[in-house]
């Protein structure tokens, strides 16, 4: 149980969320809401690891999970975009398609056996920064730093760039973006790709830095699901989602490790002597995101916040009402 | 997607086509032709599917004739099927009552599982007595079942109604957090000789069989279509009736139509919302408890391959009604049976996704009309 362990796996694991919820960050803010998210994430982590372990080439894997979570979305935005079809319904669909898909695909690959990690990298200045260093900055995949990156790139394209006001605007009010010369199904096709991509990505980093392998649909666990909470709760901003990526990447390591010891705080560690009580940590993150999205919930009522006002809504050029 | 687009017609480079494609909105929809788009989206669905089966080399054509003989081929396979159906019977209606209200209930599942340890715990704990005669114990696991059922829609209900939390996730969440529960109880409180199971209920606590009349019928002889199949059909009778003959029902489809027009018309869509998820939960812990009741005789774990996912998709195809959902249920659940032997594993739910989706796409021909017209 030590803490620093667990903050510098938690980094790691809470990368994976990270992706996913930015990415469905984009996808929600262009006004689609795409609850596909673990089938998706499912077939990143598939096909990651399946085209690895074929060329023993982890960035081709990376690029194909990208491609095919990316082209699964597009399914996606064909349906409720152009067809104005339920985003609910199909997002539920995507996320049946995507499990089936990697599982038929993926039969067989539970036993391909092990591939070459994508490398981890300690990074010399940052690394000697007290706790901060040994937890953010040593031994960690490229992937987490990938994360570190996206996290202000998102922020800074969504907020301070004019794309960025574009997609907002599409998000926001498709009718006068559309007024203002934007193209709204060509931005919300791109940014549901956008967001396919990225979840097809945090499956890859899975089969291919946190918890290597292929273990079909216990590969992502209901992560893709908890990400689609963590938008609610990051109220569409990506410094709040790297912040519950994390927070929720700690608790899961915390978890695992706290049947470790036979002592906690100095009492007698239920968890050391009845393993069943296990089964009730399984329940944790799962029930943390109930009670994170609550806290999201009551503070977005209590700030007038709220999702992108287009959210969910089909455009349809010319009818009134959105 | 506007009326008459001509900019449509050209092909991206800007090729011309000898005929126009014209998109209209459909003023009206026939009857027929619902159905009818239902029946060629799935049939579009069979061929996509066998195109991917196809890919990773396997043999669709004897896949889909395995299937369709493995589920309907004789009668001993078509009552195992009916009881597959049964609990599809239950999530589905589960899903239809909550998404006529646009409650997006995907915790049947969850529920599903609550609903048969419910009715587990009332056997086990000792609340029914262990001489018990059936006609006291099975009422109380129903109860139980329905109740426990219940308890975890409750849960997503009340949230969304209270606090507007997104019922969607926490539905959700709750299905991991009930097989968590499930498994606290099957390996740590009631395992039989370590394995994961409870022990065999007393067989007061089991529903009929047809096979138990098999001696005054011997057609019936090891048929193991069981009552629970009684309580699907009922309980789908009722909430039809509900829904489309009562007050309540009449409610519910108006906040899911409008819901500013019902809460103008001053019903309560707070309280409806705590009650629909209830009813849903309830349905669906009526699938759990009929499942341990009438097949497994215990609780233990995986008594589900997704039953609760498959009813959205049951719902989704039978239009919301809960009396379609029977013949539905029936089809999916020879898909469900014959599927478990077809390799690889995942082909089932991708058929159900692939079939999911062209539902949902087809429906854009309800909405508009497209028609090829000749240059002039």
């Amino acid at each position: 149980m030590d803490p620093l362990i667990i903050l510098h796996a938690g980094v790691a694991t809470g990368t994976v969320l990270l992706f996913a919820t930015i990415g469905e960050i984009f996808a929600e803010r262009a006004g689609v809401l795409n609850l596909g998210l673990e089938g998706m994430m499912l077939i990143g982590a598939m096909s990651a690891f399946s085209v690895t372990v074929a060329t023993g080439n982890g960035l081709l894997g990376l690029i194909v999970a990208m491609l095919a979570a990316g082209g699964l979305s597009l399914l996606h935005g064909v349906v409720t975009i152009h067809f104005q079809a339920d985003q609910v319904v199909s997002g539920l669909a995507l996320t049946f398609l995507g499990t089936g898909l990697s599982l038929v695909f993926g039969e067989g690959l539970n036993k391909a056996g092990a591939i070459s990690l994508l490398p981890t990298l300690t990074i010399p200045v940052l690394a000697s920064i007290p706790v901060l260093g040994p937890i953010l900055f040593t031994k960690q995949s490229v992937m987490v730093y990938l994360g570190y990156l996206l996290v202000p790139v998102a922020w800074f394209y969504i907020n301070r760039t004019r794309p960025g006001l574009h997609l907002r605007a599409v998000g926001e009010n498709p009718t006068a973006a559309d007024a203002m010369g934007l193209s709204v199904y060509r931005l919300r096709y791109s940014y549901v790709m956008v967001g396919g991509s990225l979840a097809g990505l945090a499956g890859g980093t899975i089969s291919l830095a946190i918890s290597p392998g292929w273990f079909s649909e216990l590969t992502t666990g209901g992560m893709g699901w908890i990400a689609v909470g963590l938008v609610i709760f990051a109220q569409w901003d990506p410094w709040r989602a790297a912040f519950g990526g994390y927070a929720f990447g700690a608790l899961r390591r915390t978890i695992l490790d706290i049947q470790g010891p036979q002592t906690l705080l100095g009492l007698r560690n239920p968890f050391f002597f009845n393993p069943y009580f296990g089964f009730f940590l399984q329940m944790l993150p799962y029930a943390f995101t109930i009670a994170v999205l609550i806290i999201g919930s009551r503070e977005a009522l209590r700030k007038r916040l709220g999702a992108p006002a287009a959210l969910g809504l089909p455009y349809v050029r010319g009818e009134r009402g959105h | 997607m506007t009326g008459s687009d001509s900019a449509e017609s050209r092909l991206p480079g800007g090729i011309r086509l000898p005929f126009e494609i014209q998109v209209e909105p459909r003023l009206h929809v026939p009857r027929w032709l619902s159905p009818l788009i239902s029946v060629i989206a799935i049939l579009v669905a069979l061929l996509l599917g066998a195109l991917v089966l196809a890919l990773v080399g396997g043999d669709p054509v004897r896949a889909y004739a395995h299937i369709a003989g493995a589920a309907f081929g004789s009668l001993g396979v078509f009552s195992d099927t009916l009881v597959k159906a049964t609990p599809l019977i239950m999530t589905g209606l589960a899903c239809s009552v909550a998404f006529q209200m646009k409650l997006w209930n995907i915790g049947a599942e969850g529920q599903f599982y609550m609903g048969a340890l419910g009715a587990s715990i009332v056997i086990l704990a000792g609340v029914v007595p262990a001489d018990a005669p059936r006609l006291v114990a099975i009422p109380i696991m129903l109860v139980a079942g329905v109740v426990f059922g219940a308890a975890w829609g409750l849960v997503p209900g009340w949230l969304k109604a209270r606090l507007r939390v997104n019922e969607i996730i926490t539905s959700l969440m709750l299905n991991y957090i009930a097989i968590a529960l499930v498994n606290y109880f099957i390996f740590g409180v009631w395992s039989e000789g370590g394995f994961q199971m409870t022990r065999t209920f007393q067989q007061a606590a089991w529903l009929p069989r047809l096979s138990d009349l098999a001696e005054q019928f011997p057609i019936l002889r090891g048929l193991t279509t069981h009552f629970g199949l009684v309580f699907a059909v009922v309980a789908a009778v009722i909430v039809w009736y509900i829904l489309f003959r009562s007050l309540w029902g009449y409610e519910i489809r108006l906040i899911g139509d409008n819901p500013r027009a019902a809460k103008y018309a001053g019903i309560n869509i707070t309280r409806n919302t705590v009650f629909v998820m209830m009813l849903s939960g309830g349905i669906a812990g009526l699938g759990g408890m009929s499942e341990i009741a009438g097949v497994v005789h215990r609780l233990q774990g995986s008594i589900s391959p997704g039953y609760g996912f498959t009813g959205i998709i049951i719902a989704w195809l039978a239009k919301l009604n809960p009396l379609v959902v029977l013949p539905v249920s029936v089809l999916f659940g020879g898909l469900i049976l014959a599927g478990r032997e077809i390799q690889p594993a995942g082909v089932p739910r991708l058929i159900q996704g692939i079939i999911l989706f062209m539902l949902i796409a087809s429906e854009v021909f309800l909405r508009y009309r497209i028609r090829l017209v000749r240059r002039p």
